[in-house]
């Protein structure tokens, strides 16, 4: 029986290298599957993946909406205090008064980007985007207000 | 035709017609030594990119490509840069064989190039014990690695050298016994009749599947001789940091980056004579056609050819399987290798003596 397992050891262990060897054999022939990416040069065509995180953004559709209710849910999320929610009361038509935002402020340069704040959102009202050229001159311009002026809450959001 | 044999020829015709015997023969030793340094430099150079760009393919990069059309230039840049660099040598450095050690592993590749032939006819020194030579002067290169481990006077440098004198010492035997099935094969040790042997047929072919398993052991124990990855134990970057040459810098690093590739370079050249019939064309036991057609390609773009393709077999080695423990490489070698190269020797020595093989 040891001779048994001694040649179904170096079987086991010449078949496995092989396969290894296949894998790597067909990334060398196969120049298709090169994922790497010139930057600078191919800046217009650039792909980046699908989970690539690089600032946080609020979308806004055609009509200026966002569905941020302003629940701090966010700001009670962040490890480090990036973001900043200032919420305002609205009157609705019905005269009752509703929270909404004022401004939700963004601190790129304390961001850790760590999508704890995307991930306790209840109505996915930010997202991460795939941004990275994000060097000013000036300190102050990395704290962005993600609410785009003149938005307001999308109808039936609570 | 112009061919390496001819110009060899026609160059000591001359040089004995011009000068007296014994100043033709030093003219020759200094041209011999001026191309050997030239193909060192020019190898280094090769190798490096070549390296480069095989794993940049492996995995899925596109490798250097700044310097140069492609980056091909990319490695001459570099050189440049280490040859501007400092030579360090640390404080409390044996300072003597601290400098001497990159020479030693220089000249042991140097020496290895002597007995084989590059071409048909055309080798530097056809000794009746080539394969003998080759495998006494290649367990020499542990000295110098041990010596540039020792002076450093740095654990890091100590662990590494002491790894790989571990790991040479063991896989000498299964590469000399690799080596020795095809010198029972053949019954000689020269190089040129060792290539001559294989005019109907490369060993690899003609020596039936106990060949086949002697070269694959050949080139495992080269590649942990050479301190290759898998086996680069003795460098292993994430325990080492550099291993033997950690204190090494600037053109003394170079040394040792070179001679690893020009290591790798002799071993796979021997490999190819032994195993792949070293210049001998491809030829098929009688098709005379056939053999006829292969002639016509020159016997130093074979020799190339088969070099390259073992080079590349190592370097994809190298980019695809994880490195060993110290246990695993010492297993690997005393619990697998040498046993079957062991029987494996011995069922060839039974296929040699009743004239099984072709």
């Amino acid at each position: 029986m040891f001779l048994k397992d001694y040649i179904s050891d170096v079987y086991n262990g010449v078949t496995s290298l092989l396969k290894g060897m296949r894998k790597t054999g067909y990334y060398f022939t196969h120049s298709k599957e090169i994922i790497t990416e010139q930057y600078p040069d191919n800046r217009a065509t650039l792909k980046l993946a699908d989970r690539f995180k690089g600032e946080v953004v609020m979308p806004h559709d055609e009509q200026n909406e966002h569905t941020c209710t302003g629940c701090t849910a966010c700001e009670l999320a962040c490890p480090n205090g990036t973001i900043k929610i200032i919420t305002k009361f609205e009157m609705t038509p019905e005269g009752k008064k509703k929270k909404a935002i004022d401004s939700f402020i963004y601190r790129l340069e304390m961001c850790t980007l760590c999508n704890l704040c995307v991930a306790a959102c209840p109505s996915d009202a930010i997202k991460m985007a795939p941004n990275f050229e994000h060097s000013v001159f000036d300190r102050s311009k990395l704290t962005k207000i993600l609410n785009k002026p003149g938005s307001k809450i999308k109808e039936g959001v609570e | 035709m112009l061919s390496l044999e001819s110009i060899t020829k026609t160059t000591q015709d001359w040089l004995l017609a011009k000068f007296s015997p014994q100043i033709a023969l030093t003219i020759e030793c200094v041209i011999v030594i001026l191309l050997a340094i030239t193909l060192f430099a020019v190898l280094g150079l090769v190798l490096v990119l070549l390296e480069r760009k095989v794993a940049a393919r492996i995995q899925i990069r596109l490798g250097p490509n700044r310097v140069g059309p492609g980056g091909i230039f990319q490695t001459a840049a570099d050189t440049l840069k280490l040859i501007m660099k400092e030579g360090l040598t640390p404080d409390t450095a044996d300072k003597f064989l601290f400098n001497l050690a990159p020479f030693v592993v220089m000249m042991v590749a140097m020496l290895l190039l002597a007995p084989i032939a590059f071409a048909k006819n055309f080798q530097i020194w056809d000794i009746n014990i080539g394969v003998l030579y080759i495998s006494s002067i290649s367990s020499l290169s542990v000295i110098g690695i041990l010596m540039a481990g020792w002076a450093s006077n740095n654990k890091y440098s100590l662990l590494g050298a002491m790894r790989s004198g571990a790991q040479i010492v063991s896989y000498e035997l299964s590469a000399g016994f690799a080596v020795l099935t095809i010198v029972v094969l053949t019954g000689s040790l020269q190089i040129s009749e060792i290539v001559a042997s294989q005019e109907n047929g490369w060993w690899l072919f003609k020596g039936h599947i106990p060949v086949v398993i002697a070269f694959v052991l050949y080139i495992i124990a080269v590649t942990a001789e050479t301190n290759r990855a898998p086996f680069d134990l003795a460098e292993a970057e994430s325990e080492l940091t550099a291993g033997f040459h950690t204190e090494y810098s600037g053109m003394k690093f170079a040394l040792f980056f070179l001679a690893e590739y020009i290591n790798i370079f002799i071993v796979c050249t021997i490999g190819a004579t032994l195993f792949l019939g070293g210049w001998m064309p491809l030829h098929i036991g009688h098709w005379e056609g056939f053999n006829h057609i292969m002639d016509f390609i020159p016997s130093s773009v074979w020799f190339m050819g088969k070099t390259f393709f073992l080079i590349f077999l190592i370097m994809w080695f190298r980019w695809t399987f994880p490195r060993l423990r110290v246990d695993q490489l010492l297993n690997l070698e005393w619990k697998y290798l040498l046993p079957i190269s062991l029987f494996n020797l011995l069922l060839v020595t039974v296929i040699a003596i009743m004239g099984w093989h072709f």
